[in-house]
């Protein structure tokens, strides 16, 4: 049988034939399904600090991972060599998760159709490296000619091309391209004998060099990283205790991302150990709320054309009008409660087993006039950049925490605010939604999202909103 | 692959990079086999069982830098790796401070550093599956409220890590670990809370036995029950070992030298300056047998030190690399720390902060009112600045005990202010990882709740 037309087979001479075979030993203690996952990463990454590109990385990884199930049960191996006898023994290691007769896999591989979310005509990688150093170069130059206050500079550019194969014993075969590039810059800003200040921006997707011009310039990127560390010199201690909270466009997103999204992966429900367990058509969210997760939007970082179990992504509606619709569900959680996969089951790479996880998760336009909300607070905080976040499903309580805010007062942003974690409980934080702006905003690339060791590349968006009562964590 | 052959590919790797032009040269090999067993209700969830390695490298023309990595080591691999390093230093730009260490500075420790215990590779897989089942068992029978559980784990890993460079140096040593660890669920009503135990150790025998395990993940999640949010307000909190040594790993992003040399630490020019209450003493130690913050010699091959960090509260020492040292015209201090490729970070040992003499009875008594954290979370700690906010759970202090479960409130104050407000350091110091700490209690804090 011939070599398969993909980087596989054209590099590693593997055949149809030999996906069956390796199917069939990881089956051949019995088992409902078995699958394995193909993964060629090669990246590059550039690296400014003091105005040098200091150093410069490039590298490759490859591996395959063998998956069965066996009712609940997982068995899980891997090798980072292809040759057969490698992948023939971990087909047996995972196998012996089941104990039994040998089950037959399905005869011949299909393939199905496949979406192209994210075709670019030249990989970033593909690109001269020349180009590529130009990047944060420019960075460099246009954060500090932004202000003269900026002292300190980092730039980091890093692209990588991941080659993706996926067989299944229920006779699916895919396959997958998914580039990415992205550009992060971190400024630091001082005025004489004070205290420094830290600002951060960044962009990126699964798209080319030609992503990086306009709003994703690296000018862009620096000036706006440059910017936040300057406000921040003039800062006043953040508030304490429970307050009105809006929330700018865009980034502030990830709210929905611990506050919800988490929550909803079907693991922890199928478990009963997340606090949205059960609640499936009950209000958990204002009628303001609607809530997506969509692995299918143009060039986004969060975006797949079929997920790391070889199902196409999709749109997702978890929150319709405040309402809980349903849960981001993987192969694995499909079958034990009798649905169907999401196109959700993701994994960091080939030696680590699916899981559900989101893509993009966002939450829908509203009406409000993003003004107007602002002008609507006689007290509160106005949140419009954050750092990272973490929930405890189980109890539903999360954070994330504010990297840029500013005081309202009697309906006009006024004092820079420090950096302060905002605290709230899952299914009741979005309760407290009293409008939705009309700016809904994708944020601009670099989310990475974490569990269970496993790391993801995601997206989140939001237009501005307004929540009437959240814990700010200041110290005033 | 043994670790001789390892040994002799790293060298490979070192010999080609310098005859094709490298000027310096330093290759890693890491290689690991891993096997994991989860089980959840009784039942074997999943089961894990894989090895990997991987190389990686980095080479100096001059005073320009390149570095690569592969996980392919056959000949035709390590080659393209070899050529990668070279073809990418071409882009990057002179660095005056670039360099490997001072050949002087370059050793390892020889003695037994007891890093490997023989009994970890010997561990059944019915083994692993039964201590599992066991922990979850015993957390599970421990109260008719703890009703579900997110499963239990048992993981062992044995590994090798091999260091060369073009100044001669040639090192290696094998590691092991093995962890159990039990996240049972309780429930009251609507509310569901839960915790974790995770025991850790070199060798197998080490491990707490599993119904401890259980035990104490099911009075965690226990005591968790009833969690009421409190009022916003000035307290003293009691951080409990788990949490505290968090304080230490932002004590160590201040005093690494990279963090000094950008000028982005709030530690900045204090070297020889109170900076902590004057009980605080801080030490970074990678030369302690067996502990977990142990090994022969640095990322960059020199040997591993003990380094005194804090001492009654006077900060006397950064912790450094070869580059961040060049930077600042110091010396390194054994802290070169890196995954596989690219210029070295900087890492610590096994840092911990010396115990005290009180145990946590007597400090919940001479607190008196305040807050027992048990559980932090997010990331709200700036250590350029020293603001410090974090989401926190746990247990209100009242006539000296720990009393009722506090939740979804938030703890803050910064960093600098907090290190002087020290009040109380516990006696109760465990190694259980590579950051210890025993309990503390840190005065007029905010605490951020209704």
């Amino acid at each position: 049988m011939s070599q398969l037309s993909n980087l596989f087979g054209q590099k590693f001479g593997l055949t149809e034939r030999d996906l069956e075979r390796y199917l069939s030993e990881a089956l051949s203690k019995g088992g409902d399904y078995a699958d394995l996952y193909f993964e060629y990463l090669a990246t590059s990454s550039i690296s400014l600090d003091e105005s040098l590109v200091k150093s410069a990385t490039q590298g490759v990884t490859l591996g395959v991972g063998v998956r069965v199930l066996s009712g609940e049960r997982t068995g899980y191996a891997y090798s980072d060599d292809l040759s057969p006898d490698r992948i023939l023994k971990a087909a047996r290691t995972a196998a012996c998760i089941a104990s039994g007769p040998a089950t037959e896999i399905k005869a011949g591989l299909t393939t199905g159709e496949k979406h192209d979310f994210y075709p670019v005509p030249i990989l970033a990688g593909e690109t001269p490296l020349a180009e590529r150093v130009k990047l944060v170069k420019r960075a460099d130059a246009a954060a500090r000619a932004h202000d003269s206050r900026v002292f300190q500079v980092q730039a980091i550019y890093a692209d990588s091309v991941r080659h993706v194969l996926v067989a299944t014993s229920d006779g699916r075969l895919s396959t997958d391209v998914q580039p990415m590039a992205r550009l992060n810059v971190a400024a630091l800003a001082r005025e004489e004998n004070g205290v420094p200040q830290r600002g951060y921006a960044g962009g990126g997707g699964r798209v080319g060099l030609d992503f990086f011009g306009g709003a994703h310039s690296p000018e862009a990127f620096a000036e706006d990283a440059a910017r936040q560390a300057v406000v921040q010199l003039h800062a006043v201690d953040a508030p304490a205790g429970e307050m009105t909270v809006v929330l700018g466009p865009g980034w502030p997103g990830i709210l929905l991302h611990e506050a919800v999204g988490h929550g909803l992966e079907a693991d922890f429900n199928r478990k009963g150990v997340s606090a949205f367990s059960g609640r499936v058509g009950q209000q958990v969210a204002s009628p303001l709320c609607t809530v997506v997760d969509d692995g299918t939007i143009a060039h986004r970082r969060g975006s797949l054309n079929v997920d790391d179990e070889g199902e196409p992504t999709q749109q997702n509606v978890l929150i319709e009008n405040g309402v809980l619709r349903g849960y981001l569900t993987d192969k694995l959680s499909a079958r034990l409660t009798g649905g169907t996969s999401t196109g959700s089951g993701r994994r960091e790479n080939y030696q680590h087993y699916p899981m559900p996880r989101m893509t993009n998760t966002f939450m829908l336009a509203g009406e409000s006039a993003p003004e107007e909300i602002i002008k609507s607070v006689k007290n509160g905080l106005y949140c419009s950049n954050f750092g990272g976040g973490q929930v405890d499903i189980t109890s539903g309580n999360f954070v994330f925490s504010a990297s840029e805010s500013f005081l309202i007062e009697d309906g006009k942003l006024t004092a820079p605010v420090r950096g302060a974690t905002l605290i709230g409980n899952g299914p009741e934080a979005l309760k407290y939604v009293s409008m939705v702006g009309s700016d809904l905003k994708l944020d601009l690339g670099i989310g990475v999202c974490g569990k269970e060791g496993q790391s993801v590349p995601v997206g989140v968006g939001m237009p501005t909103i307004k929540i009437d009562q959240m814990t700010v964590g200041g110290t005033r | 692959m043994s670790e001789g052959v390892l040994r002799d590919v790293a060298s490979l790797v070192v010999r080609l990079a310098i005859e094709r032009g490298a000027t310096d040269a330093e290759c890693t090999i890491a290689e690991g086999d891993e096997f994991s067993a989860t089980v959840r209700l009784g039942e074997v969830e999943t089961l894990k069982e894989a090895g990997s390695r991987a190389a990686g490298l980095r080479v100096l023309l001059g005073k320009r830098q390149g570095s690569s990595y592969t996980s392919d080591l056959t000949e035709d691999g390590v080659s393209q790796m070899v050529d990668a390093a070279l073809a990418i230093a071409r882009i990057t730009e002179e660095d005056p401070f670039a360099g490997l260490p001072a050949p002087e500075e370059l050793g390892q420790i020889t003695v037994d550093l007891q890093l490997a215990a023989p009994d970890v590779a010997q561990v059944e897989a019915a083994a692993r599956i039964d201590s599992a089942k066991r922990a979850e068992a015993t957390a599970l029978a421990a109260d008719t409220r703890i009703t579900n559980s997110e499963g239990a784990s048992c993981e062992t890993y044995s590994g090798c890590r091999v260091f060369a460079n073009s100044r001669g140096f040639l090192g290696s040593y094998a590691s092991t670990t093995a962890s159990l660890s039990v996240t049972p669920v309780a429930r009251q009503g609507e509310e569901m809370e839960r915790d974790y135990w995770h025991s850790v150790s070199r060798s197998w025998a080490g491990l707490e036995a599993p119904e401890y395990v259980g035990q104490k993940a099911a009075e965690r999640a226990l005591r968790r029950l009833g969690a009421r949010k409190i009022e916003t307000c000035k307290a003293t909190i009691v951080f409990e070992p788990r949490v505290a040594k968090s304080l230490l790993g932002h004590i160590f992003e201040a005093v690494s030298g990279e963090s000094i040399y950008r000028k982005s630490s709030f530690l900045l020019d204090k070297l020889e300056q109170q900076i902590a209450a004057a009980a605080v003493t801080i030490v970074d130690d990678a030369t302690i047998p067996g502990y977990f913050g142990t090994s022969p010699f640095d990322d960059e091959g020199v040997p591993s030190r003990r380094t005194v960090v804090i001492e009654n509260g006077v900060l006397k020492n950064y912790l450094f690399n070869t580059y961040s040292a060049r930077k600042l015209n110091a010396h390194t201090t054994g802290n070169a720390a890196r995954g596989l490729t690219g210029a070295a970070g900087i890492g610590h040992g096994t840092l911990y902060l010396e115990a005290g003499s009180q145990t946590p009875e007597e400090i919940f008594a001479a607190v008196g009112t305040g807050l027992y954290v048990t559980e932090l979370i997010g990331f709200g700690v700036n250590t350029v600045t020293g603001d410090y906010s974090r989401g926190a759970a746990g247990l209100w202090i009242e006539d000296g005990k720990p009393g009722y479960p506090v939740a979804e409130i938030t703890v803050a104050g910064n960093l600098a202010t907090m290190l002087q407000n020290i009040v109380h350091i516990g006696s109760d110091l465990e190694f259980r990882g590579s950051t210890c700490a025993p309990t503390i209690a840190i005065r007029d804090m905010t605490i951020s709740g209704k």
